[in-house]
């Protein structure tokens, strides 16, 4: 599965990296971020474009796999 | 209550800071500063003794609200993270450009959107420098642009900034040591238990909506959206009611009393280093207090550079004036961006563009 690390990037970036990742992704990808507002924002862009996002909780971090 | 996941309750939220701005002003901050997060770090650090100009000093509880009110939901909600480690001196000089270009205009992106609801047409013009230096940042953005990670602290370090807001509060309410000015807008101000109850109030509100005036306009342009951009409509409208009620709507360049001029070239140049600049630091100097409260340490750096740009805008006379009339003569003085001041403009929109352009993420590079 692709891996984007979004871990401690200030914001757009996330979301920059995540759509980009999509855009070449064939199967699902997944997303590490570290600051819950950014979780947040990878859920709602995932929802937005109509996919879905699952998102666990490791340590202080997130991870979201997008499908 | 999440703001952040529907348009509507995002409104909510610019309706309640709104409320909270109007409010302020009604009960004696000057009308249409009333929330103005530059101008009122610049009276703190006049307060704080950083620079001397007499008619700006006062150590605004609004702000200490700002952080706390931040740094209280944020521990609440369990979003408080210490963090530290990109780029910290980089964010500092942004931090200083900022406030240097909110001063040339006279004012930060949220009292841009305050005076456009009070008529005031040099703010709509500024605007077009604004949504100017947004666009140039997301160009820079799209092209890798990164300041790099932020790692995980001491859980302390990120405490450090809003402690340091509860000792101005003590300072404030149980010393005489802070300067406090006797005329000009420093000494217009709210009661201070109503100034620090609206700044954590609207501290709690930006946290939870994620409120950003850069983040509003960059997400149109990066991503087509319009959520950040929903919260300052929500403002907006309040503070036009508000203006339009109080008789303080006033269409027109030059007008008289409210901290503003009307040099347009300076207006457009001063918000678009505002706007450039804080797309490269993530966020608008209200976001940069909001995330300063949640824990992390580069956008507290950041803070410190707005105190230490406003305490250079003063001390080397980069701020503008304000068109005003002479109490003796009546005539009307036109406010004028200095020469200093324009000349720091333009260094500060050449660093922008030696930032935005030279740092790039790891893969961009």
């Amino acid at each position: 599965m692709k891996e984007v690390d979004a871990r401690g990037l200030s914001c757009p970036e996330p979301l920059m990296m995540t759509a980009d990742a999509l855009k070449n992704a064939d199967g699902p990808i997944k997303v590490l971020v570290s600051e819950p507002h950014q979780k947040t924002n990878v859920e709602k862009f995932a929802k937005d474009r109509g996919k879905k996002a699952t998102t666990t909780q490791k340590g202080s971090e997130f991870e979201i796999v997008i499908e | 209550m999440n703001f952040a996941d529907s348009k509507k309750k995002l409104a909510v939220a610019g309706v309640i800071c709104g409320l909270v701005a109007a409010c302020l002003a009604y009960f004696g901050n000057p009308a249409n500063m009333a929330f103005c997060i530059a101008c009122f770090i610049r009276d703190m650090a006049g307060s704080l003794g950083m620079h001397q100009a007499a008619v700006v000093q006062y150590a605004r509880p609004e702000i200490i609200g700002l952080v706390l009110g931040a740094f209280i939901i944020s521990i609440a909600t369990k979003e408080y993270r210490s963090t530290a480690g990109s780029s910290p001196m980089i964010r500092f000089v942004l931090g200083m450009i900022i406030m240097i270009g909110s001063l040339v205009f006279l004012g930060c992106p949220l009292r841009m959107v305050i005076r456009m609801s009070a008529g005031d047409l040099n703010a709509w013009v500024a605007l077009i420098g604004f949504v100017g230096g947004v666009a140039t940042g997301a160009f820079a953005l799209k092209k890798g642009f990164s300041l790099g990670r932020a790692h995980e602290t001491n859980k302390a370090n990120g405490a450090v900034l809003p402690a340091l807001m509860v000792a101005v509060l003590i300072l404030l309410t149980c010393t005489s040591l802070l300067k406090f000015s006797e005329a000009g807008p420093g000494s217009m101000h709210a009661p201070i238990i109503m100034s620090l109850i609206g700044g954590l109030i609207f501290g709690a509100v930006a946290q939870k909506s994620r409120m950003c005036f850069a983040g509003g306009i960059r997400d149109v342009i990066l991503m087509k959206n319009f959520d950040l951009l929903t919260i300052i409509g929500g403002l907006f409208v309040v503070m036009l009611v508000f203006n339009v009620a109080t008789g303080k709507f006033v269409v027109g360049f030059n007008t008289p009393g409210i901290i503003a001029h009307s040099e347009h070239l300076w207006n457009i140049l001063g918000m678009y280093a505002v706007g450039f600049a804080a797309v490269l630091a993530g966020g608008c100097p209200l976001r940069q207090l909001i995330l300063a409260g949640q824990g992390s340490s580069d956008s507290a750096v950041t803070v410190m550079g707005l105190f230490v740009g406003a305490a250079l805008c003063h001390n080397l006379g980069l701020a503008s004036s304000g068109t005003a009339v002479n109490a003796e003569t009546k005539e009307l003085v036109l406010g004028a961006a200095s020469a200093n001041g324009k000349i720091a403009v333009i260094i500060c929109i050449v660093v922008l563009f030696i930032i935005g352009f030279t740092c790039k993420r790891e893969s961009a590079k």
